[in-house]
């Protein structure tokens, strides 16, 4: 049994349609995270989940009970607004026995969870503050000790670290994480910021205009984006696009009239337009004979452990063609350059130019996970 | 912030600038006032031939008069129940609005209208909706077996001048919760109804502690309301009776001064009016310049 079960879910406003039907199975303990741009629809979603918006159609299941009906205060849930929510004129404590006695639990009993939970948030000292005397990382353990003292069958987060800094984002986000760990309760956590997305996730909902693009581990998502948006979405810096066509076994020809052909990858039939996504991190320096495509350097960043080598392939029309590539901090480029590069084996994306949905690989062998290093290098850019 | 400051080189011009403001405060309020001031030591026959300087015997008079005592329990009475009623139904109002999503807007300027009728019309205009002979709601009210005369009930009478002076007040007050909702930001009332608050708890556990420092303001300002602004209601409706059921303070004071021709005594309660307002005035500065914190 899942913990909670989005089912055929949308959303109007109106005429307008802003969720096109959602699927999500959330298994019991499981860190979901719903991550797209502004817009996409995640906090709706979200807040669909909690009562806090109606669904217009579809159902969602909270431990195995449909909740489409019942107010949020039924449903089982707690969660942690972007800006917190506390109630200013209570304190720390208050805040967060304010639920516990509305459920008409004991003075004994409510004493007991809220000062486990403050203890597990290190908010002992705080309980008779008011949410003005304390900081932003405290207001945002604070509205964390509010969901947790409530035992919910889940923890709905909606951007909650957004308004922190960004050193304390960094060690929120891992207190955040263990915290869920340790009290094995399934988390719904929105977001937009794919670095929360990557680390806090056990699988990941790419949402984009009211639909969800993919549903799947970090891992899967970067290493096979099912879509052109999911694939530049996902990775910083973002995939590299190029147009091409398919030339039959002699390759992919590319906007500059040349071609390519990557390994290991089964070609679209002769005369299919495409999408090839390769990422920076993919793309490596080699000698001139061995380069899939060169790129004209047009500007260079220096991150020191990289270099990112920003500029179009060589010979392509102007406004199409644009290609970054990661380096080795160590390699010596400079504007104006041109850098032969090879793509390497196995990390072609291939996109219907149509539709931006991945073409699938089904014949392909599995190859061994390569991608674990650059993939920390990406997020730490 | 840097503001841009334009100096003037004539010393004159300020004063010349200030001389109109300053020329109305004291021809109709420092003199005025000083006058009350000075005639409250005084008696004067009714035809003003003879004055004499009576110390503070108007005073003394005034304090063990018991019409005197009986006015200022009035008073108090009075402004509370206007205090009471505008504050409660603008309040209700002004979360039917907040509420309300489509047509908020228009319901707010059409409630705030009240607030631009004259108080002497509005004084008549609920004279003849409780007129016991020609108004409907006392034919309405004898429909469900009350026999409504305000004209010797001294209850109904109350009744009648604070629904009379609250009308126009529920408009003020009105737009003052709106923007004091406003305010409360919507993720408060969510994360209640998260906690499992129902309506009624939601309001009296987080709005309306919120919303303390615009009624506690609103109560103030409203009680001085009650006491020195309702004047022209009272002399539409009930004049001060049946009975001095209804002779507030400030409706004392144009009795006795213009209509009794005692004029010491009238000064005097002008007197003690003014230093009313001036606590209240206080009151008003000291705790709501300084804001409820919470």
């Amino acid at each position: 049994m899942s913990a909670i079960a989005i089912r055929g879910v949308r959303k109007s406003y109106g005429k307008t349609e802003v969720i096109h039907g959602v699927d999500i199975d959330i298994a019991d303990g499981e860190f979901i995270v719903i991550v797209g741009p502004s817009g996409c629809g995640k906090s709706t979603l979200l807040r669909m989940v909690a009562g806090l918006e109606t669904i217009t159609e579809g159902t969602i299941e909270i431990g195995g009970r449909v909740v489409n009906r019942l107010e949020p205060g039924e449903r089982d849930i707690a969660m942690v607004f972007q800006n917190y929510a506390l109630y200013p004129h209570m304190s720390v404590y208050d805040n967060m026995a304010y639920g516990l006695k509305i459920a008409g639990l004991s003075k004994a009993d409510i004493r007991a969870r809220v000062d486990k939970a403050a203890t597990m948030l290190q908010l002992q000292p705080f309980l008779e503050r008011k949410p003005r005397q304390l900081s932003g990382g405290q207001r945002q353990r604070v509205a964390m000790g509010r969901a947790l003292v409530r035992d919910p069958a889940a923890f709905l987060l909606d951007e909650p670290l957004s308004n922190l800094d960004a050193k304390l984002r960094v060690q929120m986000r891992l207190e955040i994480k263990q915290l869920q760990q340790s009290v094995g309760t399934t988390a719904l956590y929105v977001t937009h910021d794919q670095v929360e997305a990557m680390t806090l996730a056990d699988r990941l909902v790419v949402m984009h205009d009211g639909v969800a693009e993919q549903i799947d581990t970090p891992m899967a998502v970067y290493a096979r984006p099912a879509t052109t948006f999911v694939a530049g979405f996902i990775g910083s810096p973002a995939m590299n696009m190029l147009s091409v066509e398919a030339a039959g076994s002699r390759g992919l020809t590319l906007a500059n009239g040349r071609t390519v052909k990557p390994r290991d990858i089964r070609l679209p039939e002769k005369g299919r337009k495409a999408i090839l996504g390769v990422r920076p991190e993919h793309l490596t320096p080699v000698s001139g004979a061995n380069a899939d495509l060169e790129l004209d350097v047009a500007a260079v960043e220096t991150l020191g452990a990289d270099t990112l080598a920003h500029g179009r392939l060589a010979g392509a029309a102007n406004g199409s063609g644009e290609l970054v590539a990661r380096l080795p901090g160590s390699t010596q480029v400079q504007p104006g350059d041109r850098l032969p590069l090879a793509i390497e084996p196995g990390m072609v994306h291939l996109f219907d130019a149509e539709t931006g949905a991945r073409l699938e690989e089904l014949d392909l062998p599995a190859r061994p996970a390569r991608t674990a290093k650059p993939l920390a290098e990406a997020l730490n850019a | 912030m840097q503001t841009k400051r334009t100096i003037f080189g004539n010393r004159v011009l300020p004063y010349a600038l200030l001389l109109p403001q300053l020329a109305i405060t004291c021809v109709f309020f420092l003199w005025p006032a000083g006058q009350a001031f000075r005639q409250s030591f005084l008696r004067e026959d009714a035809f003003g031939f003879k004055t004499r300087f009576v110390w503070f015997e108007n005073y003394e008079k005034l304090f063990a008069d018991p019409l005197y005592h009986n006015s200022l329990w009035v008073t108090v009475v009075f402004s509370l129940g206007v205090a009471f009623l505008s504050l409660v139904a603008a309040l209700i109002l002004a979360l039917a609005v907040d509420r309300t999503l489509r047509a908020a807007r228009t319901y707010t300027t059409l409630l705030v209208w009240p607030y631009a009728v004259a108080p002497a019309v509005a004084g008549i205009m609920w004279w003849f909706l409780f007129n016991p002979t020609i108004g409907i709601l006392p034919y309405m009210l004898e429909m469900l077996g009350y026999n409504w005369n305000h004209r010797n009930s001294s209850v109904d009478a109350m009744i009648l001048v604070i629904i009379a002076a609250s009308w126009k007040q529920i408009s003020y007050n009105f737009l003052f919760f709106v923007a004091g909702l406003a305010a409360i930001p919507h993720s408060l009332v969510e994360a209640a109804a998260i906690d499992g608050a129902g309506p009624l708890k939601r309001f009296f556990t987080i709005i309306f502690p919120l919303l303390s420092p615009t009624t506690f303001f609103l109560l103030v300002v409203n009680v001085v309301y009650a006491m020195f602004d309702t004047f022209a209601v009272i002399h539409a409706t009930t004049e001060g009776g049946p009975a001095q059921s209804t002779n507030i303070l400030v409706y004392k004071v144009f009795e006795d001064g213009f209509i009794g021709l005692n004029l010491g005594s009238s000064a005097a309660q002008s007197v003690v009016l003014m230093a009313i307002v001036i606590v209240l005035t206080v009151i008003q500065f000291r705790w709501i310049e300084r804001r409820v914190q919470y």
